[in-house]
């Protein structure tokens, strides 16, 4: 594959997309695919996320979202004892009767996700059929269905990718006469969600749907009409459910600072034959107040290594950012999976030669990243402390999954996220040594 | 199959984790999938140990459940040993691997490692994470303990710490006080276990003459075990509170055979004082709700009735295990023992007790938020706000002093309480404007006229004439909720339809007996 030539900020080529990845077996220190479930039951209002597992998802879940400061969040475990892996207990009774007292005392929820996980996957605990037969129980008042965030099958944002999977099955087909419309598939914060909007329909593209909605019962359709834009690039099982149904992808990288924004809309625009010049005139003040507010950050991080292990599957989309926006050099960029065809048009516009490695051994990483003694580490929570005592400066990775980083207005707050570590080392000075 | 929302105790592979991170030169090597090694951020994060705790996962996935799972471990396994060099090591499973049935202690002991391993069977699906803590350290201390050592010839004033952990509530600090109150004492202290103990210091804990037993959730089986076949005695009572040190003082230097008049009449504690003093006066019969790990909450039991005066109107704790203590001790308080893991149940049990003041683990202080309610934290599971940067125990004389300032500040004190009946009437002492010192935006409604639950013994509907609603109204807003609810029991009890102002100041007259 040819691709374009062109010289990248640090003067390097440019191109990732045949580069050889680095793939290990080993510790994997990422999080499983129930975490997602902390930003998903924000997100989509009337929704619960019942787990079907264990004392440790349970535990997961909470350590993971600090969710002690909500009153009683829309996401619960049914603990499996040992009396349902005795046989003593029916277990479909029994979680017949757990999500009955659930829905009881939550006459709120409309939607109920039955959430799989290790265990129940272990024991083959059919929670599609579960889900039919409670669906049919509670409908029309709550509709039931499921999916797997187990960790034996998914890492962390997966586990979206699961749950949209799940949303897009149940679709309704576009009505005969149906027009062209869009998809933007992948949660985002609110305020993300809604400038966007703005801007598509500043374009004139005003059938716009958002999955996931934030109304869980919002209508979805989907159908040869649809175009889909992907707005985050852990999605693969989703996109699948999309196309199998008709739906065409429109190819972009993904819309993180000034540029790759830009060129996220940009591939809508062209896709929905937006004119150059309505397009330059809807994006052009966004543009600009992205570079204002990067252009505040990119002294402190022009040509400064970095290093990311693998997290959320957003590091190439971030490296892309960090790389062509901000000038940073990449020593390794570590992904727990590389879906090379949605993170096309990202790994083109990364320097060549940049070390991808896919997978994990979180040991040997750790030893690379000493090596290599890189200006800034992105990781997770575990690695993040114990790395900073090294000496490294760390962003912690899940704080890019949390935070509204997407879009022109959130440019110059991802570019401080990257920016603040080593300000705040530069602050303390030598306060740790002696 | 149990609905949970929320967890007061992880699952038992965590309580091996707060063990074998409190150590140093052991190794944890756990047969978990993907997504366990979030365990991880707990000590990394909460604690903010700066290093990562010792384990090694093998995070299997779906695709290696149809091959060899139990390769992965004998890699995995061998891979540690290799990198880390441990003195010893610890094996076992989590929820998913029990379930797969791959038996990492037998695996690992095929590995022939020329270091000590050790097995844990930790039934995940019955068991939680103190029973985890406890079972793993009782394991390690049967596996390395030696007992050959010459009975006769221990240090009679010597002695092991036992039960601080990783991930305790003011374990650290603790330990620091117990060594400086046993020093006084003139006891040694052969070894602290499991914190900053090594495997070789495991194997000497027979050198000592009797064990101190901190935390009886994590030590009490492996001091048991110590007590049977190598002939230690141990102590009984947990040093919270002035009367509580004071007893320990005479437990251990009765073990010891050392005169403990001195440590006794060293005044070291303000809270006998502080408690004393006329601005304690409103303290006294504060109603208060108590919940927690069953050694903090019966700690804090004792000290509210002995020590404050306050009146102790909940009693209860996560930990079935201690089920009978706690049950036994409540019914000595004229309460009936809340044993639950289910947080719903212990909000309800508070909203019925209408406490003034809650002593609680992190949940209850939410609870407490919501509710209005004055809270101070007593117990585990804990919080990064449960790692405070002073030094901050809770056991011995500066843990009493530490106690009393803790539950004491978020109340109002005795003068404020005075000014503000006063006061009134101020336009900046209102009833809507909520105490500073709770640091909450002003309250819409008052939380304690929203919670006057109808008795249920209640035969009529009993309501309020306008008069007496304003005579209540002139009752200063912290004591108002108090009065309504006892106006209204005390009419509700005696079948008045109409509570008029006679009726509120029968009342009054009533229950101020």
């Amino acid at each position: 594959m040819n691709l374009p030539f062109r010289p990248s900020p640090n003067g390097s080529e440019l191109g990732c997309t045949d580069q050889q990845t680095l793939k290990q077996r080993g510790q994997h220190e990422v999080f499983c695919g129930l975490t997602s479930i902390v930003w998903l039951h924000r997100k989509i209002e009337n929704a619960f996320f019942l787990v079907v597992g264990s004392r440790t998802c349970a535990h997961l879940i909470q350590s993971a979202a600090g969710v002690m400061i909500f009153a009683e969040p829309r996401f619960g475990t049914a603990i499996i004892d040992e009396r349902d892996l005795a046989g003593l207990a029916d277990i479909d009774d029994e979680l017949d009767s757990v999500v009955g007292r659930l829905l009881e005392r939550r006459p709120d929820i409309e939607l109920l996700f039955l959430v799989g996980s290790c265990p129940s996957e272990v024991i083959k605990l059919d929670l599609k059929r579960a889900a039919q037969r409670l669906s049919k129980l509670h409908m029309p008042r709550v509709r039931v269905l499921n999916y797997s965030g187990s960790g034996i099958e998914t890492t962390f944002t997966q586990g979206e990718d699961a749950c949209l999977s799940a949303l897009a099955a149940e679709a309704q087909p576009e009505a005969q006469n149906a027009s062209e419309h869009l998809i933007v598939v992948g949660a985002l914060a609110d305020i993300v969600e809604d400038q966007f909007r703005r801007l598509f329909s500043e374009m004139g593209i005003q059938n716009v749907t958002f999955l996931p909605a934030k109304k869980a019962n919002a209508p979805l359709i989907i159908g040869p009409k649809t175009k889909y834009l992907l707005a985050q690039p852990f999605l693969g099982d989703t996109a699948r459910v999309l196309e199998d149904r008709g739906a065409k992808r429109i190819t972009a990288p993904f819309p993180l600072g000034a540029e790759g924004t830009t060129a996220w809309l940009k591939a809508a625009a062209q896709s929905f034959g937006v004119s150059e010049e309505k397009f330059a005139s809807v994006t052009a003040a966004g543009h600009r107040r992205a570079l204002i507010a990067m252009d505040a950050h990119r002294d402190a991080l022009q040509g400064k290594r970095i290093f990311f292990f693998p997290d959320s599957q957003l590091e190439v989309p971030l490296a892309r950012f960090v790389s062509e926006e901000l000038g940073m050099r990449l020593v390794e960029v570590g992904t727990p999976y590389l879906h090379r065809a949605h993170l096309s048009e990202d790994l083109a516009r990364l320097p060549s030669g940049t070390l991808l490695s896919e997978g994990q051994d979180v040991e040997r990483q750790l030893d690379r990243c000493r090596a290599e003694d890189p200006d800034l580490v992105v990781c997770g929570l575990g690695l993040a402390n114990p790395l900073e005592a090294e000496g490294m400066t760390t962003k912690w990775s899940i704080e890019l999954v949390f935070t509204p980083i997407q879009g022109y207005d959130q440019a110059g707050d991802l570019a401080r996220l990257f920016s603040r570590p080593l300000d705040r080392r530069t602050r303390l000075g030598g306060l740790l040594c002696n | 199959m149990q609905l949970t929302v929320w967890t007061y105790e992880g699952p038992p592979h965590v309580g091996a984790m707060r063990i074998a991170t409190a150590m140093k030169g052991l190794h944890y090597v756990l047969h978990a999938p993907q997504g366990d090694t979030y365990a991880d951020l707990l000590f990394t994060m909460i604690e903010r140990r700066n290093a990562r705790p010792p384990v090694t996962y093998t995070t299997f996935q779906a695709r290696d459940l149809g091959g060899d799972t139990a390769e992965i471990f004998k890699t995995s396994c061998f891979d540690a040993y290799e990198r880390f060099m441990p003195e010893a090591m610890i094996v076992g499973a989590s929820c998913t691997a029990e379930l797969i049935q791959d038996d990492p202690g037998g695996l690992a002991k095929a590995l022939a490692l020329p270091i000590p391993v050790i097995p844990l069977e930790l039934p995940s699906y019955q068991k939680k994470e103190n029973w985890g803590a406890a079972e793993t350290f009782y394991r390690i201390v049967r596996e390395l303990a030696r007992g050959d050592g010459d009975r006769a010839a221990r240090n009679p004033k010597s002695c092991n710490i036992l039960g601080p952990t990783a991930l305790g509530f003011r374990h650290r600090d603790d330990v620091l006080e117990i060594k400086r109150l046993l020093r006084a004492l003139g006891i040694t202290v052969n070894v602290v276990a499991p914190l900053d103990a090594r495997p070789s210091d495991i194997a000497r804990l027979g050198e000592a003459a009797f064990n101190v037993v901190l935390y009886p959730e994590i030590a009490e089986p492996a001091a048991r075990y110590l007590a049977k076949t190598l002939g230690q005695p141990m102590t009984t009572i947990v040093p919270i509170g002035v009367n509580a040190t004071r007893d320990f003082i005479r437990e251990v230097a009765e073990l010891a055979g050392v005169n403990p008049d001195e440590v006794l009449n060293d005044r070291q504690s303000r809270l006998p004082w502080y408690s004393a003093s006329v601005d304690s006066t409103y303290l006294t019969g504060k109603r208060v709700f108590i919940f927690g790990d069953a050694t903090h909450a019966l700690a804090a039991a004792r000290i509210a009735k002995q020590e404050l005066g306050f009146d102790v109107v909940g009693l209860g704790t996560f930990s079935r295990e201690f089920a009978r203590p706690m049950r036994e001790a409540a019914s000595a308080l004229g309460l009936e023992a809340l044993i639950t893991d289910d947080y719903l149940d212990v909000e309800k049990a508070i909203i019925d007790a209408q406490p003034e003041l809650i002593l609680g683990t992190q949940m209850e202080r939410h609870i407490a938020k919501r509710l209005g309610l004055p809270c101070a934290v007593i117990s585990a599971p804990v919080h990064v706000q449960d790692f405070p940067a002073r030094h901050s125990p809770q056991m011995g004389f500066e843990g009493a002093n530490v106690i009393f300032d803790t539950w004491v500040h978020p109340l109002m004190m005795g003068l404020e309480e005075h000014l503000l009946s006063m006061f009134r009437n101020d336009h900046e002492f209102h009833d809507r404007a909520a105490p500073s010192h709770l640091g909450q935006a002003p309250r819409a409604a008052e939380p304690e006229t929203v919670q006057a639950a109808p008795s249920e013994k209640a035969p009529v509907i009993t309501g309020w004439a306008a008069d007496a609603e304003k005579e209540l109204n002139k009752i200063p807003f912290f004591v108002r909720g108090k009065a309504r609810r006892n106006t209204e029991r005390y009419a509700a009890e005696r079948g008045v339809p109409l509570i008029t102002i006679e009726t509120l100041y029968d009342a009054k007259a009533h229950f101020s007996r």
